[in-house]
């Protein structure tokens, strides 16, 4: 938003209305000239540093250029210099909401290198947590989609709820965020007593403060005027876009890794896709909701699954990945991500890429955003679902 | 008791506060209006913060004072340390005069609103018309601050303000307009009396205006909070699309003054619906104040009566604030074109309608 | 408000929600008032039992940020037997973690083989200069106090083989030490001698085998500590730790000044004694107090030459002797023949089957 600032330095004197740069439409009187607005990188709407150039006439959209990388943090090439210990430190900070599910993807690549049978229990443990981790992350999103909207309090309740689940999954693994639970093989440690049984009511008690945010929400006339049909997104432009999660679910296209290409012992139980018509932002986060619901179907079938026994196998002291490579997709809570993971036989990876949901989903952003107004530029992007961390990595 | 009628419009009522000594009289005059000015709307910045703290599952402010009454002072204190920053591409006149122009008007309001039995500065006979008159010009001041900001998110949110107040002015003063046709006076406290001794007609029941113009109380209402840029209306300010709208880049004192104006003039508007609509400061239709039984509670009504009107009118006054935040907590945000839709298709219709209706009602009844 | 329909049921709703929500209770933890309940397993803030650090380096390698520095220098230690040989070992000089790098991964206490960090939930050392987020060896010494003891495990788990074996060990131990109380019909040193059964496992394999109950505060202390400006909380755990100091000194001279000591009593005595001079003395496995970390070996490494250890000096005599003959200088016979008996006592004890 320093435009106008930055041009006065450059060209002193001209006034604070005057765009330079840009064409002028029409003649005469009614000549206007089309507005930048630099959204972001440091604004209420991107949470994080994420910058979007809207090219604007009034308040409608005529173009928007989103600008990425402000928070390249380069985890590829710092993972080709940690072993698999520490990577699982890295990975669960590019996307700082679903530490979980990143540990367990770069965890499931290595082990499927050196061709380990990971324990039962492990698996069952893996899913149970990486469940309540897609709806710690989910709420947050239901929130910050409602404060996009001007609605403040769904936040609170949504913080509400993540503060429970956050203690329950500290508890077990000692952080909040970034839990570092998974390790090559299993778990670092098992559960600690009686975590089952709150996992349990933490169950019940989330599932009884849902209706909460249907009514407050979902259901309310505002909330649809603004949200219905703005910014709909075709499946095929989703896939060609390779928008993934509950964006494309919104889009009618039931794509779900747990369900397509069961990984962990999710073929064992029975998963939910939620799916939406339009795929416009209302179905974005009526499927973002519906999710939530879904993962905690997961949860109780977990809890009657689960086996005992020990959570971890025997490692040498320095785990060697075999000279090779694999490519292992998880659906993460905001849409498939992969490893792509390369070595040499080494401590370390020769080659981590990572394929972020995040960032495969703001591409579709310019498609999503031409022509709405500004208003709906934001309802848009709340919807859409990213991480600043996850796009830039 | 028609007479009654011809004497209120003619004569104005006098204040209590109106004394021998002309200087008594003005210095109790301007402790009335500074102190609806300054107090009142931190009582109702104080109800704000607790409700919607409360409606959100939080405590809200409990530091500050006891059980956190003196959060808004402090705010204040700290409003006045901060640094005063004018950025480089601004209108520096227009940017500093902004504050001001928004928030005098509503400090003038308050010299025409009734808070009691003649307790009030003073009783014009175009109360009402003054009221609306003045209140408009609070938008000059927003559009003033949101072009001489120098940046795109104040302006487009200066231009949502003078957008939406434009078109909000419309149902609130047609709505307002319904409200003088049924009193037959223009000034506030003639309303107030007039609702005090307004029956259904053919019977012995007493009723205030709000319930035979529950619409245009409807639309009193969401004008009212339109003008004010309350949520769910508060597409100028819109944090997360526009930043903080016209008030983006304002700090300090400067910022405080705007943000006075939207509380003092929640204030001002609850006054103003309290006393079109509910009846002023009678506690019940057809209950007079104690003290007031002769005078149908519009004047001088003892002590023990006065206080209970000043009483009755704060409470309705915050009843009035803690709809609307109570508004703000439930309901996300309208989009700009939505609510210029609403009222130029829904609420300007309905209120000649109202107005129509109420009119006919009047010369036949 | 679907633009031009009257509002319908969705806004009623809406407010009905939050309405129920202004009854109800807030949710809000008053934070420095009201103690957030943390589980014992938060990675808050790392303790370090500096006692049990042989300087291994391997927590300051493995850490991603490098934020771990440690010196140290060699000393030598004089002969324990007679006739024994001088040995060498580390000395921590400082031990530092810079927690303004930290990312509180826990590779490092996930790594340390001999349970010299810890992970404890304090979290209020934020300060205003960051020079000061660097904690050196003492204040890092003073979180031990804060760290609570280990949750147990879900009842699904299994227990590690070495804590598994290590429980039954004690197990065994405790109900002989309980049998050979009942024996000697001592009341005094019952309740005190015998080690607390499964705690074994997890428990820090420090002081004495002497466990206090109860947990009081040692007012004086805690008065103390408060007057110097800690925090509540780190004052309460101070003055505990100080209370169960003083408690075990008083156990400790009450015990000694009885007269029908029993046997197992002595050992510990003898076992705290030799792990207080010897810091990597894990040699001498027999005694209770070193079953963990003997077992810990055992389960790790059996037939690896490498990894035996093998008490005392000694100098075989024989290679001794011929290296003399071949001219050598009696400094490089004695080390040569001081490895040969090494190597030859590895044999023996490999050929012995394995376990120490």
């Amino acid at each position: 938003m320093s435009d106008l600032t930055t041009r006065d330095q450059v060209h002193p004197g001209t006034a604070p209305g005057e765009d330079i740069h840009l064409e002028i439409l029409g003649d005469g009187d009614f000549a206007t000239a089309d507005m930048s607005l630099s959204i972001g990188p440091a604004h209420p709407a991107t949470h994080g540093v994420f910058r979007i150039v809207l090219q604007m006439d009034g308040e409608r959209v005529v173009d928007a250029y989103p600008v990425i990388g402000y928070m390249h943090r380069g985890f590829e090439k710092l993972a080709e210099h940690r072993d698999y210990r520490q990577i699982k430190a890295l990975v669960n900070r590019h996307d700082w909401l679903s530490g979980f599910s990143n540990e367990l993807g770069v965890a499931l690549a290595v082990e499927q290198m050196l061709e380990m049978e990971v324990p039962e229990r492990a698996q069952w443990i893996r899913m149970l947590i990486a469940e309540w981790n897609r709806i710690l992350n989910h709420l947050m999103f239901v929130g910050s989609f409602a404060i996009e909207l001007g609605a403040i309090t769904p936040m609170f309740y949504a913080f509400r709820e993540r503060e429970d689940i956050q203690h329950l999954l500290e508890s077990a693994t000692g952080g909040r965020l970034h839990f570092t639970y998974n390790q090559v093989g299993g778990l670092k440690i098992d559960l600690p007593k009686g975590f089952l049984r709150q996992s349990m009511g933490l169950s019940q008690h989330v599932r009884k403060r849902l209706p909460d945010y249907f009514d407050l929400v979902l259901g309310n006339e505002i909330f649809q005027a603004r949200t219905k049909g703005i910014g709909p997104l075709p499946t095929d432009v989703a896939l060609s876009y390779g928008v993934t999660g509950p964006a494309l679910q919104a889009t009618g296209l039931p794509e779900d890794s747990r369900v397509t290409e069961p990984y962990l012992k999710y073929g064992d139980i029975d998963v939910r896709v939620p799916v939406g018509e339009n795929g416009d932002s209302f179905d974005r986060f009526s499927v973002l909701l519906h999710r939530i619901e879904a993962s905690l179907d997961i949860i109780d079938q977990i809890h009657d699954h689960m086996p005992a026994g020990p959570v971890n196998s025997k490692l040498p002291k320095m785990v060697k990945a075999p000279e090779g490579a694999t490519y292992v997709r998880t659906e993460n809570p905001l849409g498939q991500l992969g490893y792509w993971l390369e070595s040499d036989g080494g401590r370390t990876p020769w080659r981590l890429k990572m394929r972020t949901p995040s960032f495969s989903n703001v591409q579709a952003i310019p498609y999503l955003l031409r022509g709405v107004l500004v208003p709906d530029a934001v309802a848009v992007l709340g919807s859409v679902f990213f991480v600043v961390g996850d796009i830039d990595r | 008791m028609t007479t009654f009628h011809a004497t209120a419009f003619t004569n104005q009522a006098t204040s209590i506060l109106t004394q021998e000594s002309w200087l008594v009289s003005l210095g109790l005059k301007v402790a009335l209006v500074l102190g609806m000015f300054l107090v009142v709307p931190l009582v109702g910045g104080y109800l704000e913060h607790k409700t919607m703290a409360r409606m959100q599952d939080r405590r809200g402010p409990v530091e500050a004072g006891p059980f956190g009454t003196l959060q808004l002072v402090a705010d204040g204190i700290k409003f006045i340390q901060k640094e005063d920053i004018i950025p480089r591409a601004a209108d520096r006149w227009i940017f500093s005069l902004a504050p001001g122009l928004a928030l005098v008007p509503t400090l003038l309001i308050f010299a025409v609103v009734p808070l009691g039995p003649g307790v009030f500065a003073l009783d014009l006979e175009l109360g009402l018309f003054y009221a609306l008159a003045i209140g408009s010009v609070s938008v000059l001041g927003i559009l003033m601050g949101g072009w001489a900001s120098a940046n795109k998110f104040s302006l487009i949110g200066g231009l949502r303000a003078g957008g939406q107040l434009i078109a909000y002015e419309l149902p609130l003063i047609l709505a307002a307009i319904t409200v003088a046709v049924q009193a037959g006076t223009l000034s506030l406290v003639g309303i107030v009396e007039a609702q005090a001794t307004f029956m259904i007609p053919g019977t012995d029941i007493n009723l205030w205006f709000g319930v035979p113009q529950f619409v245009g109380l409807a639309i009193f209402f969401i004008a009212a909070m339109a003008e004010l840029s309350r949520p769910p209306f508060d597409m100028p300010i819109a944090d997360s699309e526009l930043v903080f709208g016209y008030m983006t880049e304002y700090s300090g004192m400067k910022f405080a003054m705007f943000l006075l104006t939207e509380y003092a003039g929640m204030i001002v508007m609850a006054a103003l619906i309290t006393v079109l609509y509910l009846g002023g400061w009678q506690p019940l239709p057809g209950v007079p104040l104690p003290g007031c039984e002769g005078t149908a509670g519009l004047f001088d009504c003892g002590l023990v009566g006065t206080l209970v009107g000043v009483g009755v009118m704060l409470g309705k006054i915050m009843a009035i604030v803690f709809v609307m935040v109570w508004l703000r907590v439930a309901y996300p945000r309208l989009r700009e074109d939505q609510l210029q839709r609403m009222s130029w298709l829904v609420l300007v219709p309905l209120a000649l309608v109202n107005l129509a209706v109420v009119t006919v009602a009047k010369v036949v009844f | 408000m679907a633009t031009t329909s009257p509002p319908g049921i969705g806004l009623l709703k809406g407010l009905g929600v939050t309405i129920k929500h202004l009854a109800g209770r807030p949710s809000t933890q008053m934070y420095p008032k009201e103690r957030p309940d943390l589980p014992p397993r938060t990675r808050g803030v790392i303790a370090l039992m500096d006692e049990n650090c042989t300087v291994c380096m391997l927590c300051a390698r493995e850490c991603p940020d490098w934020c771990i520095y440690i010196d140290s220098h060699k000393e030598s230690v004089p002969a324990a037997k007679e006739g024994g040989r001088a040995r060498t070992r580390n000395v921590l000089d400082r031990f530092a973690i810079d927690f303004s790098l930290c990312m509180y991964c826990g590779i490092c206490v996930e790594v340390c083989p001999f349970d010299a960090l810890w992970w404890s939930p304090e979290f209020e050392y934020s300060e205003y200069v960051m020079d000061e987020m660097l904690h050196e060896m003492g204040r890092l010494r003073e979180w031990m106090d804060t760290v609570p003891p280990p949750p147990g495990l879900d009842d699904g788990a299994v227990a590690p083989a070495e804590v598994a074996e290590a429980i039954e060990k004690a197990e065994l131990e405790q109900a002989k030490a309980i049998e050979t109380a009942e024996a000697a019909d001592s009341d005094d040193a019952k309740p005190e001698a015998k080690d607390g059964g499964g705690k074994s496992a997890e428990a820090k394999p420090k002081k004495s085998d002497i466990r206090v109950e109860g947990g009081e505060v040692d007012q004086e202390v805690y008065d103390q500590l408060i007057a110097e400006g800690k925090s509540e909380r780190m004052a309460r755990a101070k003055a505990k730790a100080a209370w169960v100091r003083k408690e075990k000194q008083r156990l400790a001279e009450e015990q000694s000044s009885s007269d029908d000591q029993t046997s197992d009593t002595d050992a510990a005595d003898d076992s705290e004694a030799t792990s207080d001079d010897d810091a990597s003395a894990a040699d001498d496995g027999a005694s209770a107090d070193d079953t963990d970390e003997a077992a810990d070996e055992a389960a790790e490494a059996k037939p690896k030459k490498s990894d035996i250890r093998v008490e005392g000096g000694e100098v075989d005599q024989e290679v001794y002797d011929q290296l003399i003959a071949e001219g050598k200088s009696e400094r490089i016979a004695r080390a040569k023949a001081k490895a040969a008996w090494v190597r030859k006592e590895k044999q023996r004890i490999i050929d012995e089957g394995g376990d120490a």
